[in-house]
């Protein structure tokens, strides 16, 4: 009894150590942004937003911000829609070629991601569309669509088969089905796929740098001013970044495993 | 007979596959027709290709006269109740049963006030509100039920319903299935595999087989008299014989098989000719147990009984015979109080001739 106790103990403590490995680095980053020193010593020098001011002061620092929020909402919208219309075609077509539509939609995420930037910015410039916001979402929607379509096509792949055409059978031609039947089904793994996309968008830098040129989205500003001098305000806009991206990902994680209330998700009209 | 629904020539093949040929039936309005089979023998396609599901590779559908095969699913007029109930986990009860009428563009008053109207006959209205998971298997059925019938069609397809349900919820909802139909007028086609609910419900019965159909009939005459070894092999509890037909005389047939000379009378279109190979078939049911010689009888056959098995009020006993053949009897209890059934112990099997019947063999 007493052993088995300890074994349990032991596994909770493993647990608590693994996640503590994981977060203590994020966690002092998190921490020192709101000390008032200049270098992260022990003991803390005192409680200050300081270094969040400063970071709002930084000319470079807002407009980054801003293309890093519209790459991410734009590249969330995109891409699930994307994800959502390659995740039904699997769903409900059987056409030559199927597996090697798959392997290609799923792809991109296997490619290491300093060959696709680069790639990226080798095409790009080729056709004109470099060095610009809309660039960014361009990559930023490649990557992302296979995240989207695979939480979309799990959600598909629990739906009682028999649904769809028990729509058809009650009158429903495909377009109604689609948005009566089909959309209200796949809306949690839709709205997760959106905040799993925006955090994937927010927080990659690689292919951004690449591709960006002057319109850097944040991560890409936090990269040029880490090579330049290490500042705390780094501290500021690091805790930030993270709050916001762990936000859409738990956001996800909620949809994804709430039951949704049977009323209010479908129109009434 | 006035067909409302008219299969001809109906075949559907998937790649090399065929999983239905030939299937020809004529449906009149307002008749109980069950399709009975074993699992893969085509039912479920033909219910499919009625509800425009799957387009037929060949043949013609009419409903009333017109021609609908290549109609789209959504403009016919033919719910079915789904096996898995396919009722729409993200919608309410009572949405659910809305769906048909907002396809139909009913007003919103009135579709509530149907949906409502059919919750209220099957008796789950206080359920209206609720999510379809909150209900039992029971409630659920009705449910579908009710979403299929609330925009009045005239033919209702049930495919299995009833085969997720307890037993004694499966004899309710036949006998609401029964009532429903009479009283609603209109035409159900049954899809099941099971003959409790066929028999039970259906005024025909149609039993397929490898895509074909291979019986049509009232179901008593189905169980009665089956077409063919198949059919007699899977309706009822029916022992089977190969034999020869020795002689033919008044309307009977003495067959030689396994056991010895049977008799058999014939059907009057039955007209076998000395040495034609037939199946034998007597119903387990026919047959009457006794301990020793019982008299004159049409068929004697001795046998030592092998076991028996009990199902309710009816027995079956297992025996089999010197030359190794095996008979199934059914009987009730009281028809077995005098006889002492041990295994090993001697039977004496007799039925009148009237009881068996013979099959073209091959």
């Amino acid at each position: 009894m007493t052993g088995e106790r300890a074994v349990r103990a032991a596994l909770w403590l493993y647990v608590l150590a693994v996640f503590a490995f994981i977060l203590a680095p994020i966690a002092t980053s998190f921490v020192v942004s709101f000390n008032v020193d200049r270098f992260p010593t022990l003991p803390l020098g005192g409680f200050s937003l300081r270094w969040y001011e400063d970071m709002m002061g930084d000319p470079t620092v807002l407009p980054a911000f801003r293309n890093t929020i519209i790459a991410g909402v734009t590249v969330a919208v995109i891409s699930t829609f994307l994800g959502f219309t390659a995740a039904y075609t699997d769903y409900r077509y059987r056409f030559f070629g199927k597996s090697v539509y798959l392997a290609l939609a799923l792809l991109p995420p296997t490619i290491p991601v300093i060959i696709l930037g680069l790639a990226m910015l080798i095409f790009l410039s080729r056709v004109s569309l470099f060095g610009q916001l809309h660039s960014v979402i361009i990559a930023h929607v490649v990557i992302c669509l296979p995240f989207a379509m695979a939480l979309i096509r799990l959600r598909l792949s629990q739906m009682d088969p028999s649904l769809e055409a028990a729509a058809w059978n009650l009158g429903a031609g495909e377009w109604r089905t689609m948005r009566g039947v089909i959309l209200p089904f796949t809306m949690p793994a839709i709205l997760s796929a959106l905040f799993i996309t925006m955090a994937v968008s927010f927080d990659e830098y690689a292919i951004a740098w690449f591709v960006s040129g002057f319109s850097e989205t944040l991560p890409v500003r936090i990269l040029a001013m880490l090579q330049g001098r290490v500042s705390p305000r780094i501290n500021a806009i690091g805790s930030i970044v993270f709050t916001i991206s762990i936000t859409l990902v738990i956001l996800a994680q909620v949809i994804l495993l709430l039951r949704l209330p049977s009323r209010g998700q479908t129109d009434d009209g | 007979m006035d067909s409302f629904l008219s299969l001809k020539g109906i075949e559907k093949r998937f790649g090399a596959y065929v999983a239905v040929h030939d299937i020809n039936l004529d449906i009149a309005q307002g008749e109980f027709v069950a399709i009975m089979g074993p699992s893969g023998c085509g039912k479920t396609t033909t219910l499919r290709i009625i509800a425009g599901l799957e387009q037929p590779s060949a043949g013609e559908i009419r409903m009333r006269g017109e021609p609908v095969t290549n109609r789209k699913p959504w403009e016919r007029d033919s719910p079915l109740v789904w096996q898995s109930l396919a009722l729409f986990p993200f919608l309410s009860v009572r949405k659910n049963v809305e769906f048909g009428l907002k396809m139909r563009r009913v007003p919103a008053a009135e579709r509530r006030r149907r949906a409502m109207h059919w919750l209220e006959r099957l008796g789950i209205a206080e359920f209206a509100e609720r999510d379809v998971s909150q209900l039992s298997g029971g409630q659920r059925q009705r449910v579908a039920l009710a979403r299929a019938l609330v925009t009045e069609p005239e033919i209702l397809l049930l495919d299995e319903p009833l085969s997720a349900l307890d037993a004694h919820l499966v004899v309710r909802m036949q006998a609401e299935l029964t009532r429903l139909h009479r009283e609603l007028g209109i035409t159900f086609l049954y899809v099941t595999h099971s003959q409790s609910e066929a028999f039970a419900m259906a005024s025909r019965v149609v039993i397929m087989n490898r895509g074909a159909i291979e019986q049509v009939g009232p179901a008593k005459q189905v169980y009665r008299q089956p077409a063919s070894r198949f059919v007699a092999e899977f309706v009822g509890t029916n022992n089977i014989l190969g034999g020869r037909v020795e002689r033919v005389a008044d309307g009977h047939a003495v067959v030689a098989t396994p056991v010895g000379p049977l008799r058999a009378a014939l059907r009057p279109e039955q007209r076998p000719a000395a040495g034609d190979p037939v199946h034998y078939v007597v119903s387990a049911d026919s047959i009457t147990l006794s301990a020793g010689a019982n008299g004159e009888a049409d068929n004697v056959v001795e046998a030592t009984m092998v076991s028996e098995q009990f199902v309710g009020s009816v027995v079956t006993v297992y025996a089999e015979t010197a030359g190794g053949e095996e008979f199934r009897v059914q009987a009730s209890q009281n028809e077995l109080a005098g006889i002492d059934l041990v295994p090993g112990g001697a039977l004496h099997l007799t039925w009148r001739a009237e009881s068996a019947y013979l099959l073209p063999s091959g």
